[in-house]
């Protein structure tokens, strides 16, 4: 791979980061806060009120048996920082961070022997 | 924005026991066959790019866009990583994301993490994968017919998954609803996710083909000249 190759990769894998740390960062606060799809199957039939402690569900659904989450108070936990207002870009952008280390990290320890050119394997 | 922020994927207590526990065995299984698949798509070229669009689908999984007045979606990813790096590698994107989800943004619950990894990184994934393999002597021909096979693709993806957790509330599920309302709302509402999923994935693919052609899967491993081919070998969906 010549030295330009390169250059041009890797502008084009820091142009692809810089989208995802936008997103993660900026868009994040025009996302909708109504439930998602599944979300919206398991509170089908439930008056969702919020309150002091958190969402009461008055009537019958699935979501009535969910139960609290292990990591509910973790440091990042739905996508704020410490539970702050308004923090979940910082939350994003951490959370862009740490995915590109650790799927970079295991992507590059699972790759096998580069071959010299990037020849089309056989029906893959 | 509300700080009592929902979930996006399915919580712990919603499917029982039991059926999280087979699901998170089928899906250590799968996901590591995966990893041993994947060793063969991954090189100093294709690694870093797999890395980064892990992190582009787990930013993007942060929008949920409007479907209907008061419920939204958001992308699950399936085929737009399929396309991009492959099926095997692609199983292991999504899971990923899962998991950093899961643990860290306490998104997902932990016991509900094989059969969220069950429906969106191993149904949706090899789903849009065999979508777009199918369609992938079109995708081939022009730009506007790659961006049709990655809708088409997403939007399958999408439904498909979403019927995952139908089997999974059917097995083992909580009380609350009949499985007939869940199997209605879950395909009503991704089949309107899926057109989102749909837009995003074929943005998101004709952007990286517009630059690095050589980076999409899906066109790299397409028979260079004899389109015929592409229904060769159709039992292995890699």
């Amino acid at each position: 791979m010549t030295a330009p190759d390169t250059r041009r990769r890797s502008r084009f894998l820091l142009g692809f980061l810089l989208v995802a740390l936008l997103v993660a960062g900026g868009v994040s606060y025009l996302a909708s806060s109504s439930p998602d799809g599944l979300d919206s199957v398991t509170l089908h039939g439930c008056e969702v009120t919020e309150t002091s402690d958190g969402e009461q569900l008055d009537g019958t659904c699935i979501a009535q048996n969910a139960t609290d989450h292990a990591t509910a108070s973790g440091p990042l936990a739905d996508y704020s920082v410490g539970g702050a207002e308004h923090s979940v870009g910082i939350a994003g952008i951490l959370g862009v961070i740490v995915t590109v280390l650790v799927a970079g990290g295991l992507f590059w320890l699972l790759r096998g022997r580069t071959k010299p050119e990037p020849a089309p394997s056989d029906d893959d | 924005m509300t700080t009592t922020d929902v979930a996006m994927h399915m919580s712990d207590g919603i499917v029982n026991a039991p059926t999280s526990l087979i699901f998170g065995v089928i899906s250590i299984v799968i996901v590591g066959y995966a990893a041993v698949r994947a060793r063969a798509d991954l090189d100093d070229r294709t690694a870093p790019m797999a890395g980064l669009v892990t992190a582009f689908v787990f930013a993007v999984q942060m929008i949920n866009f409007p479907i209907l007045p008061g419920a939204s979606g958001h992308l699950l990813g399936g085929a737009l990583v399929a396309i991009l790096v492959g099926p095997w590698v692609g199983t292991l994107c999504i899971t990923i994301v899962l998991v950093v989800q899961a643990l860290l943004f306490a998104d997902g619950g932990l016991t509900a993490l094989g059969t969220n990894v069950f429906n969106m990184a191993i149904i949706g994934v090899f789903v849009g994968w065999g979508v777009a393999r199918a369609l992938r002597g079109l995708a081939r021909r022009s730009r506007g017919r790659l961006l049709a096979t990655a809708f088409v693709a997403a939007f399958v993806n999408t439904v498909v998954a979403s019927l995952g957790f139908v089997l999974q509330y059917a097995i083992g599920g909580a009380a609350g609803a009949t499985t007939g309302t869940v199997f209605a709302l879950m395909v009503g509402f991704h089949a309107l996710i899926g057109i989102g999923e749909g837009v995003i994935t074929a943005a998101t693919v004709g952007a990286v083909a517009a630059v690095r052609p050589d980076l999409v899967h899906l066109l790299r491993t397409a028979p260079r000249d004899a389109p015929a081919t592409a229904v060769r070998g159709e039992g292995s969906s890699a």
